[in-house]
């Protein structure tokens, strides 16, 4: 199927989800029906998804997802830290598109400081949450050609991943959490050489995704198995509350990074959100790939156009006083040690800021009660909610497209169940 | 047993010893292959090049404690690998390293196979089945969801293959008109069957892959969706002899590729056991390239290929080829 031919689809049919009816579980009356569990220590629940399935021969008759494996309260942990020392939290919860979390964070607050965030901090956190988003496409890349059997592309995407993580590890020394986003700016100026580095792993990933094309997009045995599987109609899935890349793959051109004038950097850089038609396995794959060479369009743009200037804020009630001013200022040793002891207080209120993270919406819901640690914090994660649609999806399918449903819907077990 | 019970016994003694080393080297091929085909270095660490991985493996394998799963049925749980593993070398018995050679330094003369029937391929193909048979006893006999669905899998193919690569070597037959595969490879020594029985031969290269087990047909151990299929809940020795029972057959695979279409020992210059390992080591390079790049298929698109495309071609093929013979 030549990717510019513009094809008119019949979406199918497809309510919201209903609980299982009983007549399709396994008992003494259905005795032909088998019930398996798929995970929580499966190769292909990515994490540690339990799918309770109930099979009749290899066709799938009902799925019921199980979450809360790994919950580990860390929404609750964050209420017990103040604003800055939560930072390191949030990435651990979506781990593959971990800079996003950070700058979810740090948005909201921010946007609760109401607080200006300079020119330079914003435009180097475009080029950080478009690494991320590429570092999370790689990996689910990867894994998903996995669960569909093709092992090479695991390799491919890792190794590219790692060019991605070296980016992260030049920036601040940390590869996968790297606490880089600051509130009010960014930790650290971007060290030397780091535009000349980027601009190379550009070039490089340029060539891997023409090989990722090359490798799955031509391949008969990798259509049969994903075009037209788990169709998904625009309808279904912003009934179902679907964001992100799942979405788009649906032909919705929803993108918060060009939604309502974008965020942050974003509001200046522009982006076009990439959209595919068919709203199945394949466009989903494909949908993903296409925002990698999106993200690094974006990159380019964003190193060509790098503002100079400050890269966090000077409000000193806020940001760390630069290192050498310590020695010599009492102010700024001051605030330095009430800062790192008791952190800054928030204005009492409420704020939603949200993200486009490698998922879809990423937003962070902050109550403050005016001191210096959130009273209340909510995350709004897009893998808990794109999660619920997936049994829809798998109604009499094969247990093998079960398995390339789930890895095409890309959930990260991390913010499931945080 | 063409040269006396005692040097039959000898030959086969060898030659068991000779495939289960090719095998061990085989594995550490493959691992070294996939490693460069997916940008990275495979085995490295034990021996030179990683040289003595099969052996390091081996010991670990035979360290593992042997346990049988709670409400596993025991004797067939433990009988299962034998069957696998028996059967694929059986297999291997009948194939033709050459026709005669003589001990050096004496005038004893011996032939290069340890049998030739009549009816060999026949033979061939019959143990191959009953192999499948320790796939579906295992699946069944250890008591896991995974490992039943893949050895339901197992049978669903076997019965979906074993027809069309049945029906892709009659074309052979009937043009070399025997099922000796001593009287086969002779036959080609003008032609390889290759060229007049293309179609034959494509039929029976998938069909071989799907009766191996090897990607993109690996369904009764899908990884992805059945975990480890039929050998889920097998661990230590019994494991491997499953690993290997399937390595082999795809070696047994190769070799019968090599008699039937590529003209077995035949060759210039080199001696015939040497063309044979040649000819076996290309098989095994483009199943193994084959396995470091596809993805798998999905069963019903697995049984669709075997009824819907192979069978209709494999008997196209068949009787082109008895037309052929019948008007020459």
């Amino acid at each position: 199927m030549a990717a510019t031919e513009k094809k008119t689809v019949v979406w199918p049919q497809q309510d919201i989800l209903q609980p299982v009816p009983s007549e399709l579980w396994p008992s003494s009356d259905n005795p032909d029906l088998l019930e398996i569990n798929l995970g929580p220590n499966h190769p292909s629940t990515h994490g540690v998804l339990r799918v309770v399935t109930t099979l009749d021969g290899e066709v799938v008759v009902g799925v019921k997802c199980e979450v809360g494996y790994v919950h580990t309260g860390i929404e609750k942990n964050i209420e017990q830290k103040t604003y800055w020392k939560a930072i390191p939290y949030v990435p651990r919860m979506d781990y593959l598109s971990f800079f996003s979390g950070e700058t979810a964070f740090c948005m909201a607050t921010e946007k609760a400081l109401e607080l200006e965030v300079p020119r330079r901090a914003e435009w180097i956190r475009v080029i950080f949450q478009e690494l991320a988003r590429i570092h999370s496409h790689l990996v689910f890349l990867g894994t998903g050609s996995v669960d569909l059997g093709g092992i090479a592309l695991l390799f491919y995407c890792f190794r590219a991943r790692d060019e991605v993580l070296d980016l992260f590890e030049m920036a601040c020394g940390a590869r996968m959490h790297p606490r880089y986003c600051q509130v009010g700016g960014v930790a650290e100026d971007l060290p030397k050489g780091f535009e000349q580095r980027c601009r190379e792993v550009i070039a490089f990933m340029r060539d891997q995704i023409d090989q990722y094309y090359e490798l799955i997009g031509a391949n008969p045995i990798w259509l049969a198995r994903t075009v037209g599987v788990g169709v998904m109609s625009p309808d279904f899935a912003i009934k179902m509350g679907m964001t992100g890349p799942n979405l788009r793959a649906s032909g919705v051109p929803y993108d918060l990074r060009s939604a309502n004038g974008g965020y942050g950097g974003y509001r200046e850089l522009g982006y076009t959100p990439v959209t595919k038609e068919t709203g199945d396995v394949d466009a989903r794959f494909r949908v993903r790939i296409d925002e990698m060479s999106a993200s690094l369009d974006l990159i380019e743009k964003a190193l060509d156009g790098l503002p100079e200037g400050p890269v966090i804020t000077d409000d000193r009630k806020v940001a760390l006083p630069p290192r050498h001013e310590l020695h010599t200022s009492m102010e700024s040793l001051i605030h330095h040690f009430k800062l790192v002891t008791e952190g800054f207080e928030v204005p009492a209120g409420e704020v939603y800021a949200p993200i486009e993270s490698a998922r879809g919406e990423f937003g962070f819901h902050l109550i403050s009660d005016g001191s210096a640690k959130p009273w209340r914090v909510r995350l709004h994660g897009p893998a808990f909610v794109l999660l619920q649609s997936f049994a829809k999806l798998c109604e009499g399918v094969y247990l093998a497209d079960l398995i390339a449903i789930l890895a095409s819907i890309d959930p990260v077990l991390g913010d499931v169940d945080r | 047993m063409v040269d006396g019970v005692i040097a039959t016994i000898i030959k086969a003694f060898l030659l068991i010893n000779v495939l289960m080393v090719f095998f061990a080297f085989m594995t550490w091929v493959e691992r070294k292959l996939i490693g460069r085909f997916q940008a990275r270095y495979g085995p490295n660490r034990v021996g030179p090049y990683g040289l003595m991985q099969p052996i390091a493996d081996l010991g670990k394998m035979l360290q593992k404690e042997n346990m049988i799963p709670d409400g596993a049925r025991p004797k067939l749980y433990l009988f299962a690998p034998w069957i696998a593993m028996a059967c694929a070398l059986g297999a291997f018995g009948l194939m033709p390293f050459g026709n005669v050679a003589t001990l050096p330094f004496t005038d004893y003369t011996f032939h290069l196979y340890i049998a030739d029937t009549s009816v060999s391929l026949l033979v061939v193909a019959a143990i191959g089945s009953l192999g499948f048979y320790g796939l579906m006893i295992g699946g069944w006999a250890s008591s896991s969801k995974y490992a039943l669905l893949g050895g339901m899998r197992a049978i669903a193919q076997l019965v979906s293959y074993e027809v069309a690569f049945t029906l892709a070597v009659i074309g052979v037959i009937i043009q070399a008109s025997s099922l000796s595969f001593v009287t086969i490879s002779n036959a080609q020594d003008n032609l390889w069957y290759f060229i007049p029985q293309i179609l034959g031969f494509l039929v029976f290269f998938v069909a071989a892959v799907a009766e191996s087990n090897r990607p993109p047909f690996d369904l009764t151990e899908a990884d992805g969706e059945v975990v480890a299929g039929y050998h889920t809940e097998y661990g230590g020795m019994r494991y491997a002899m499953f690993a290997a029972a399937e390595f082999v057959n795809a070696i047994t695979l190769s070799a019968l590729g090599a008699v039937l279409f590529f003209g077995g020992p035949s060759g210039p210059y080199l001696p015939g056991p040497l063309w044979m390992l040649i000819k076996i080591g290309a098989f095994l390079f483009v199943l193994i390239w084959i396995r470091a790049t596809l993805p798998r298929v999905r069963f019903d698109q697995l049984m669709k290929l075997g009824w819907k495309v192979l069978l209709p071609v494999a008997t196209l093929n068949l009787l082109i080829t008895a037309a052929v013979v019948a008007y020459r």
